[in-house]
């Protein structure tokens, strides 16, 4: 049977590793090649590169990045930030990248996951949602978590799927840095509707935090940036823990 | 040399990465001359089989990929394995290049609706039957997969096999003809090492 995954997640500005805390007080934290090579070898099982950069120089710096790391690191590269167009997806695609991240840009324009999932495949497209609770509901939030756009999360996620997302990326904002563990309730919520794989995000803290996420089988894989970044975390630490506790990893 | 037969379909980059790094010297092409100097071919492809068949045919390799499949080694990867069977019925039945007997069905017919399809992420390999292709190889190493066929009657030709919810042969092979589902390319250290069995075959 396929293994539950341990994903570290990479935003990258200017080419440089960054990771922000509740998404403000973006710190530098290294390089991106360097840091890709670590986690492949200590038994990452997929890598998620966010391009957070804005200008026309940094997007050319992060596919050069992503060119580096794909020639050296053989495992399934994910890369997100600033999808809007198929063009976008043909960019980093032949930049190395197996699959590829939406977020603000399927906002926009919904049609971008169809038209995608029939040109690249269901399995290349990943719909990634920012969520956070407002009003007791879940609400999408776009340009990286900081524009609520009243849409409810519970419903874009299942018209993701039915457009033709092959995986759902759920980031928890009222988690996310926390490190007080993964929105467990907001997770089992999506997990009732949403069939394609769910990657949960935002909140991990210790090992513990991820046993308790794999305890619910509808969650595939478990993303993470500041714990592994910081080494509070150590992926093959993390995987024979998970192991020894009777989750179906890969070592 | 290895040549990686470009017939239009999918993304060489990581492919050709991979074996770079285990110091192979390989070629992208379409050129029967090219491919008739290969010490080894690799057949890749992702898509549709119905599509990547019309392209293998728009390309005018077919009869070259089956002359040479008797003279050398030759991989097909994910669905370039695929093509190597006698039919597949992905969106109407197709026919394939009839290299290996077998045929390709949707995996979602056979395994229970609690599994996801496409089979996708690591799984184990499990050893079917020894072969030179494991020589660096141990037994239950994680490979990665992503595909929503599989291959079907083909237990003569099976080498290794995964378990989702049925046997899923990974790695097949008739004569020199091999076969990988999954992608070695993304399968780590593990990945790696099949393919570089594959360069020494």
């Amino acid at each position: 049977m396929i293994s539950k995954r341990i994903i570290p997640c990479l935003d990258v500005r200017n080419g440089r590793v960054v990771k922000g805390v509740n998404f403000q007080e973006i710190r530098d934290m290294a390089d991106p090649v360097e840091m890709a090579r670590y986690y492949y070898e200590t038994g990452a099982d997929e890598l998620v590169f966010y391009d957070i950069t804005a200008s026309v120089e940094g997007r050319k710096l992060f596919t050069d990045v992503l060119r580096a790391v794909a020639s050296q690191i053989f495992i399934p590269l994910t890369v997100g930030g600033g999808i809007n167009s198929l063009d976008d997806f043909d960019t980093v695609l032949k930049s190395g990248a197996d699959k590829v991240s939406v977020n603000s840009g399927a906002i926009k324009n919904p049609s971008l996951i169809g038209a995608a999932a029939k040109r690249y495949g269901s399995q290349c497209v990943v719909l990634s949602i920012d969520v956070k609770r407002v009003d007791g509901n879940f609400h999408v939030f776009a340009n990286g978590g900081r524009i609520d756009t009243g849409m409810d999360a519970l419903e874009w996620a299942k018209q993701g799927e039915d457009l033709g997302a092959g995986e759902i990326v759920l980031n928890s904002i009222d988690t996310d840095g926390v490190r007080k563990g993964f929105d467990l309730p907001m997770l089992r919520e999506f997990g009732k509707i949403v069939s394609v794989p769910l990657i949960a995000s935002g909140g991990a803290g210790t090992m513990e935090d991820f046993l308790e996420l794999f305890q619910y089988e509808r969650i595939d894989a478990g993303l993470a940036a500041g714990v592994f970044h910081t080494k509070k975390i150590e992926i093959g630490n993390l995987k024979r823990y998970l192991k020894d506790s009777g989750v179906n990893v890969r070592i | 040399m290895i040549a990686v037969v470009d017939y239009g379909v999918g993304n060489l980059f990581s492919l050709l990465c991979s074996l770079r790094s285990l110091g192979l010297d390989c070629v992208v092409t379409n050129q029967k001359e090219v491919l008739k100097r290969a010490e080894r071919i690799i057949l890749p492809g992702v898509g549709a089989f119905g599509d990547a068949m019309e392209k293998l045919r728009e390309s005018g390799l077919v009869d070259t990929v089956k002359e040479l499949a008797a003279e050398k080694p030759l991989l097909g990867i994910c669905l370039g394995m695929q093509l190597l069977f006698d039919k597949s019925m992905e969106h109407g039945e197709h026919e394939g290049l009839g290299l290996i007997s077998g045929s390709v069905l949707p995996l979602a017919n056979d395994i229970a609706p609690t599994l996801k399809v496409p089979h996708m992420g690591w799984n184990k390999l499990e050893i079917f039957r020894d072969d030179p292709i494991f020589q660096h190889f141990q037994n239950g190493e994680w490979v990665y997969y992503v595909h929503s066929y599989y291959a079907t009657n083909c237990s003569d030709h099976m080498l290794g096999v995964s378990e989702y919810g049925v046997m899923v042969p990974g790695l097949v092979r008739s004569g020199r003809i091999y076969g990988m589902q999954f992608h070695p390319e993304k399968s780590g250290s593990a990945g790696l090492r099949l393919l570089k069995a594959f360069s020494e075959l």
